[in-house]
């Protein structure tokens, strides 16, 4: 009785200025540990959750970004990215940390989890999904 | 009667920096805080609405989201909480713009 289902994780929010982004990373961990074929999509604000070099001593709050390194253990690979929400935002994939996981079928090579994706591309991604859970 | 106005949400996620721009006169300030602080990431489209205002950034909440401070447009000033403190007396209100 084991039906996998494919859950995709909706990021919409910034860092630290409200919880949505910890608890969503909370939210993917423990479905990942129920072995759902779990996805993540960085939107609007959300894509500067994936921001390298956060530094958060100065304002007393936990810096969870670390965490998303570790997604590719949890057997979390697809980490879609909008490409349009990046550019309003003046960024591009180089201000991003850079996340993988390890491809058993190819001998363990290192695989990038993001795949930067267009906003049409986001919507194809969300339309074959069995559950959304946006944050 | 110069305001300093503070604003902590990101301009992608609310207008409310487009509504402060809308009332912003010479002599007042604006200091970005907490979300408020991606506004003046340069390239970003809020960012061109800040050009030639008196802006301020806050240092901590800008190192926590690991934008360093050559990704800001020219001009905008990073300050620490005693700078936020010395603003805050310099001007002769504050507005929140929540």
């Amino acid at each position: 009785m084991s039906q996998t289902k494919k859950f995709l994780y909706v990021n919409r929010k910034a860092p630290y200025g409200t919880i949505y982004a910890w608890e969503s990373l909370e939210v993917v961990l423990i479905g990942a540990a129920f072995e759902q074929d779990v996805s993540l999509a960085f939107i609007d604000d959300g894509v500067y959750q994936l921001v390298k070099g956060q530094d958060t001593s100065g304002i007393g709050m936990k810096n969870f970004s670390p965490t998303y390194a570790a997604l590719g253990d949890y057997e979390v690979r697809k980490i879609y990215v909008e490409k349009e929400s990046l550019e309003a935002r003046g960024l591009s994939l180089d201000d991003l940390q850079h996340l993988v996981y390890e491809d058993e079928e190819e001998d363990w090579a290192e695989k990038d989890s993001i795949m930067l994706v267009s906003r049409a591309e986001m919507a194809e991604v969300m339309a074959e999904q069995d559950v959304l859970f946006n944050f | 009667m110069s305001i300093l106005h503070l604003v902590n949400k990101s301009p992608y996620e609310r207008p409310s920096l487009e509504t402060c721009l809308a009332y912003y006169q010479a002599g007042d300030a604006i200091l970005l805080i907490e979300d408020g602080v991606y506004a003046a990431v340069n390239g970003g489209r809020a960012a061109s609405g800040l050009q030639g205002l008196d802006v301020a950034v806050l240092g901590p909440d800008l190192a926590a989201r690991g934008i360093r401070q050559e990704k800001l447009i020219d001009g905008v000033k990073v300050v620490d909480y005693g700078g936020f403190v010395d603003l805050a007396v310099a001007k002769d209100k504050i507005q929140s713009w929540l």
